[in-house]
């Protein structure tokens, strides 16, 4: 049962993606196989919204995930026909240029008159970054405490984190899709539930609830048998992973599934491990809407793949919001080489010396080389031990960055001769020469809530 | 007593924020809940960890999950698309803490052993990846 308006009901809010690149087909399995009623996609992580910015940087038209576009020229029609609401952060660093091309997508699709397309903005605080500064706000890294007058000339974009209210408002005006740009991923699935259900902005209890289903579905099939552990090699049928499914009641009580049939598992081990997946303080999870307590959450099976999730609490939210602040941070590349049995290992440290004693004769400074042994140190550091002497093979993997661009790409072209002037027995040079990228840093910092204004849009473009 | 490898314990799952690392330990069996909290103390992490870790590792408890959630500032090498490490997300630090050694009680190792990690296959050349 759904929709507004007395008696048990339950609202079915489906994750269809965790990140800008995740499983395209997804959404189209969650539309297909089952019963939804809302359809919720994350493509936003912080790398992603570096790239958007540069993407808007060379083209004002740009700055949002395109794949959303071609996905909703797919799904709209039967979205439409079926009543599913799609809600996305699609719209990066530019929800309206997002919003016009799903507009036209729906004209595309045949279904362009009908469509109400929700716009939530408000989130971009580039163009008022310096009145913030001139108010007195330091934005001082998180992190770091340093106020950001020192690396203001290089930003290139600043975001805050907006909450799920601005979500529910497009939605209770009628919204069947909303684009949001920047805002705490658990948004997107307690956006819904805060329109269906009405809850209370103090209604933290249920507010942190909506939080916590929220954070399980985020991440895709990260909690139903995605990177999961527990047996992995038991979990079945990964090729057509069923996304999560969270089923939520008025009460905030919820249950994650998936749809019957498809692949993957649901426990309470795969939901516990999305639980505590990037957490600080378990008790005091902070979002705009709330401060979440997922320490009080008690999980117990409801049938197969099926986890009920209940006992959240919440406290008032903070004054403050989390923003997210881009600047160009210098340049990097990384060059690979790998060297095969006897004593690979020794092999590609030597290798690593001659190449970091020739970086030094040409007087190339950067403010970090790093190297690692690829099928050896390069995840687990010194607590791989020292690689044994029969070890089949290795890759070489030095990195550099620095603030200069042409020392980087100096270093691109010295990684290659080490194959004919270094140790022996080296291959794997067949992707050519490594590629200088820039380097895009953050700077967390928290800006005072009554700065910041969310603005909804709602609108029928003509057919 | 007997030691046993966390792996054998516990799961795990890793993830970033900035540079900050956070790995979240969940008992395999809810009753080794106790043997984590009493074994993996913050400093226990902390010296796990040695250089890799710069700041201070905290600790958090999650009773009702039988999990602990431990947060690792500055792993990370800047974190992001500063890092130049291979994990520059903290993705697999999490096994990283799962090679740690626990002493447990023997009854307890004898139950865990070899948890954790693919059963070894009997027939060596059952798995086959140059097929």
């Amino acid at each position: 049962m759904r929709g507004r308006g007395g008696g048990a009901r339950t609202v079915r809010v489906a994750g269809a993606g965790g990140f800008w690149g995740d499983d395209l087909d997804a959404p189209m399995r969650q539309v297909e196989e089952g019963p939804i009623d809302y359809l919720v996609m994350d493509y936003l992580a912080e790398v992603t919204m570096s790239i958007l910015h540069k993407q808007r940087a060379r083209d004002p038209e740009a700055g949002y995930a395109r794949d959303f576009v071609a996905l909703m020229e797919r799904i709209l029609p039967a979205c439409l026909e079926r009543g599913i609401r799609v809600v996305a952060n699609a719209g990066g660093v530019n929800p309206g240029g997002c919003a016009d091309e799903v507009a036209r997508a729906a004209r595309r699709a045949g279904v362009g008159g009908r469509l109400r397309l929700g716009i939530v903005t408000g989130d971009d605080l580039m163009p008022r970054l310096d009145e913030l500064l001139a108010a007195g706000h330091e934005l001082r890294n998180m992190e770091t405490g340093e106020p950001l007058a020192g690396i203001r000339e290089r930003v290139t974009g600043a975001n805050v984190y907006l909450g799920a209210f601005p979500i529910a408002e497009a939605l209770g005006r009628g919204a069947d899709v909303v684009v949001a740009g920047r805002c705490v991923d658990a948004a997107l699935t307690l956006g819904p539930l805060l329109h269906e259900f009405d809850w209370a902005a103090d209604d933290h209890d249920r507010l942190a609830a909506g939080v916590v289903a929220g954070h399980v579905n985020e991440c895709g099939a990260q909690c139903t048998g995605g990177n999961a552990m527990p047996e992995w090699w038991t979990v079945p049928d990964l090729d057509r992973v069923g996304f999560p499914i969270i089923e939520a009641e008025p009460s905030g009580d919820f249950v994650v599934t998936k749809h019957e049939g498809s692949g993957g598992r649901v426990s309470a081990a795969t939901v516990t491990e999305q639980i505590v997946y990037e957490i600080g303080d378990p008790a005091a999870y902070p979002t705009p809407d709330v401060v979440a307590d997922f320490t009080t959450v008690r999980l117990s099976g409801a049938g197969k793949d099926r986890v009920r999730v209940t006992g959240a609490r919440g406290r008032p939210p903070t004054g403050w919001l989390k923003a997210s602040i881009v600047y160009a941070g210098g340049w990097r590349a990384v060059g690979t080489l790998v060297y095969a049995w006897p004593d690979a290992a020794a092999k590609a440290r030597a290798a690593a010396r001659v190449l970091r004693a020739r970086l030094d004769r040409l007087a190339l400074r950067f403010d970090e080389v790093r190297t690692d042994l690829v099928g050896w140190d390069s995840t687990h550091g010194p607590l791989a031990g020292p690689p044994p002497p029969d070890l089949p093979e290795v890759q070489l993997r030095v990195a550099v960055r620095g603030s200069e661009r042409a020392p980087v790409e100096r270093f691109t072209r010295e990684v290659a001769p080490l194959v004919l002037t270094g140790p022996p027995s080296v291959t794997g040079f067949g992707e050519g020469r490594p590629r200088v990228r820039e380097v895009a840093a953050f700077w967390p910092a928290l800006v005072p809530r009554e700065a910041v204004e969310p603005f909804v849009r709602v609108e029928t473009r003509a057919a | 007593m007997a030691a046993v490898k966390l792996v054998e314990l516990a799961h795990a799952r890793s993830g970033d924020k900035g540079d900050v690392v956070n790995i979240g330990v969940v008992a395999y069996d809810p009753e080794h809940y106790p043997l984590l909290v009493q074994a993996l103390t913050a400093a226990r992490v902390q010296e796990h960890f040695g250089d890799i870790v710069q700041g201070k590792v905290a600790r958090y408890e999650l009773p009702n999950l039988h999990a602990l959630n431990f947060v690792l500032p500055g792993a990370l090498g800047g974190g992001g698309t500063v890092s130049l490490m291979m994990d520059a997300q903290g993705k697999v630090f999490s096994t990283a803490l799962l090679r740690m050694d626990v002493e447990v009680p023997d009854e307890v190792a004898g139950r865990v052993r070899g948890r954790g990690r693919l059963p070894q296959s009997p027939d060596p050349n059952g798995e086959d990846t140059h097929g």
